[in-house]
């Protein structure tokens, strides 16, 4: 058994290699495909070192018949180097959930760890991380569009420029690498001077346009992390929309591993 | 005389215990005291207040088999607000959450309890606890065999999911081989069953006034726990042992009482072992429950285990689908209506869950519950959705049959019935 575990180990390192060396020599992947990943790996690279940040969340969920719903979320994150970030989210809104928290360990590659804590029975449950295309909460967002970007998480191919909010925007085309994900594939716009991202189309299972969400009122940060204080989804197949608003930005709390643990989970408000 | 020289013995100790752990108590409220001293200058204190008020109305199908019991519909009110205190950005602070029902024919369902009246600590890697708490422990979903700490509400519903608050001391310490929870679980508290006008009994009332211990201290017996949990990549373990009064009174007939018989509950003393595993892989929770109860009258084995298989928007839907199955065994067999033993000694259990994931957070779920010695089922449909931002409503319905007049579901079968429930968040 120890045996295996280290052989396993030994080639997920190799494959791992493997991987930066393909991407580094651009073996095998054609230029579109290589630029696309360049600026994917710029993205991410810009952003890095935030260390962890807290911040509330409002979503606003409306229906055809302009119907809307609130949730009211706080966030908690951890950035860890070389492997996903750890996020506590604590639902306040709508109030029959108050008080329910989600602990997830993301991975790039290997399944993501997800813990939810029920108050009402004080129970906590380890539940499935398979469910990438479910909605969050009812809302147009589904757990995958929430979840930190990692550049293994996609292959690319970069299509171009195009003016967007008057900036220079790459254009950028993303196929999921998990088949559990609910798209084929995700155009994304980023701008050429800060790798913001201001527009992300989502293509269904069966390659047709689903969503748009767009990115406003950007933000920086420790004059460096840039956040969008807006996001709206639109689904153009049902009618219905989600807006998110995000207040109270924080870097740099002092946040820890101790602060993302079962015992946290259960008190978290 | 070795027996009579252990009583005195035993009290002495257990007085020692008692106090000692007064002494820590006041130091603990001293501590707190301190700390909210304190915190006056250094952080501002948060304040939320947030709770429930709930209208449940149940419909008994058929006539009660006794003329005492209520005959159809129950009516009844619960309130539960929460109080809630943080300082120090949440490292400090206290609970309080009072809980009490008015029911229009249960005398006895008409009661009130403090669930949680509790002082948290938390450190970096440790947490301290002090006062009334309540604490799950357990992975399935049709029978919670190692949940152990809080006593049953057994009056409150028929699942047996409601808890009483328990006074507690609990030490949490986050290892990097998993998180280690000490109990001192100083005062019993005793289980609540239906009165006489109450329906989901047996056809013999439980006497809650002329209750029997094993302990000499009675329900002033210091109880432990020591438990371990862990997460190991796709696997949850968790592990303990405790010490102290069976929280499942044996339930005895009585012939004290000449106009009419009753129930009487006899407290034992009890060491049990439980684990409690999940794995989850992929698409599948695979789940396992097991314990080892040793009292003075008995020893047992005791698991339940099964799985829940979870489709991802079926339908071409957003409507996730879960199946359950799970299996519960225990070694004491098949046993007379009135002598203990379990309910689920060879029982089968499947159940679906529909979440319908829209913004009335919708849900279904239906269980089916056989017993596999004899014929006997139960079945269950609960159904529910939110109204506008605040309301739930709950429709829930229970079919309980047998054939066999030994087991505890033939005395209920009269008592098949839907519920109806609105609940008020705030």
């Amino acid at each position: 058994m120890l045996t295996k575990t280290i052989l396993l180990s030994a080639a997920l390192s190799i494959s791992a290699l493997s991987l930066t060396l393909v991407s580094n020599s651009s073996f095998a992947l054609s230029a579109e495909e290589k630029k696309g990943l360049d600026i994917s790996m710029e993205a991410k690279k810009r952003d890095l070192g935030w260390q962890d940040s807290t911040a509330d969340m409002v979503m606003l969920l409306r229906n055809k018949q302009g119907q809307e719903s609130i949730r009211e979320i706080k966030m908690k994150s951890l950035e860890v180097l070389d492997d996903g970030d750890k996020s506590l989210t604590i639902f306040n809104k709508p109030r029959d959930v108050k008080g329910t928290a989600f602990l997830s360990f993301s991975h790039p590659v290997d399944a993501d760890e997800q813990w939810l804590y029920l108050p009402a029975l004080k129970r906590v449950k380890r539940i499935s991380s398979r469910n990438k295309s479910g909605p969050f909460m009812g809302s147009e967002f589904a757990f995958e569009d929430l979840s930190s970007f990692e550049v293994e998480k996609y292959s690319y191919k970069y299509l171009g420029v195009e003016e967007l909010n008057g900036l220079t925007n790459f254009k950028v085309e993303q196929y999921p690498v998990d088949e559990n994900s609910g798209y084929t594939r995700r155009i994304v716009w980023l701008d050429t001077l800060e790798y913001r991202i201001h527009k992300i189309d989502f293509y269904d299972r069966k390659n047709s346009l689903l969503k748009t969400l767009t990115f406003s009122d950007y933000k920086q940060y420790l004059a460096k992390h840039w956040r969008a204080d807006n996001q709206e989804m639109i689904n153009h197949q049902n009618g219905k929309s989600t807006e998110l608003k995000w207040t109270n930005y924080d870097f740099k709390t002092g946040l820890t591993d101790s602060d993302f643990n079962r015992n946290s989970l259960k008190r978290a408000r | 005389m070795s027996l009579s020289l252990k009583k005195p013995l035993n009290k002495s100790s257990s007085n020692k215990l008692t106090g000692s752990l007064i002494a820590i108590a006041v130091s603990a409220s001293l501590l707190l005291s301190n700390l909210i001293f304190a915190s006056e200058g250094a952080s501002d204190v948060e304040f939320e207040a947030s709770g429930n008020i709930t209208v449940e109305q149940r419909y008994f199908f058929k006539e009660a088999l006794d003329p005492q019991q209520l005959s159809h519909s129950q009516t009844s009110l619960s309130v539960e607000p929460e109080l809630y205190w943080q300082w120090n950005g949440g490292d400090d602070s206290v609970i309080f959450t009072p809980f009490y029902r008015v029911d229009s024919q249960d005398s006895q369902r008409t009661h009130g309890d403090i669930r949680e009246l509790a002082y948290v600590h938390a450190s970096d890697d440790w947490e301290l606890r002090v006062g009334i708490r309540k604490e799950f422990w357990g992975v399935t979903e049709f029978q919670h065999l190692v949940d152990v700490i809080n006593q049953t509400d057994g009056v409150e519903d028929f699942d047996g999911e409601d808890k009483l608050g328990q006074q507690m001391i609990n030490l949490s310490v986050v290892n990097d081989w998993g998180i280690v929870d000490v109990f001192l679980l100083p005062g019993f508290r005793e289980r609540t069953y239906a009165g006489e006008e109450g329906r989901l009994r047996g056809p013999l009332v439980v006497d809650e006034d002329n209750v029997n211990y094993e302990s000499s201290a009675g329900q002033q017996h210091l109880d432990l726990a020591l438990r371990w949990a862990h997460s190991v990549g796709d696997y949850d373990l968790g592990a303990y042992w405790f010490h102290g009064t069976n929280r499942e009174a044996y339930l005895s007939p009585s012939s004290q009482s000449t106009l009419q018989p009753t129930l009487q509950q006899y407290y034992s003393q009890m060491d049990q072992l439980g684990v409690d595993v999940q794995a989850t892989l992929g698409d599948w929770l695979w789940k396992f429950e097991g314990i080892h109860r040793s009292t003075s009258l008995e020893d047992f084995w005791a698991t339940q285990g099964g799985f829940e298989y979870s489709f991802i928007g079926v339908f071409e839907s957003n409507i996730d689908l879960g199946l359950l199955m799970e299996h519960s065994w225990d070694s004491r067999g098949e046993v007379a209506l009135g002598a203990q033993g379990s309910l689920m000694q060879n029982d089968l259990f499947v159940g679906a869950r529909l979440a319908f994931n829209d913004m009335q957070s919708s849900e279904f779920l239906m269980g089916f519950g056989s017993d596999l010695d004899h014929n006997a089922f139960s079945f269950l449909i609960e159904a529910n959705r939110r109204f506008g931002d605040n309301v739930i409503v709950s429709v829930d319905v229970r079919l309980l049959q047998s054939n066999d007049e030994n087991d505890l579901l033939y005395t209920l079968s009269n008592d098949d019935h839907a519920q109806l429930s609105l609940a008020w968040y705030f």
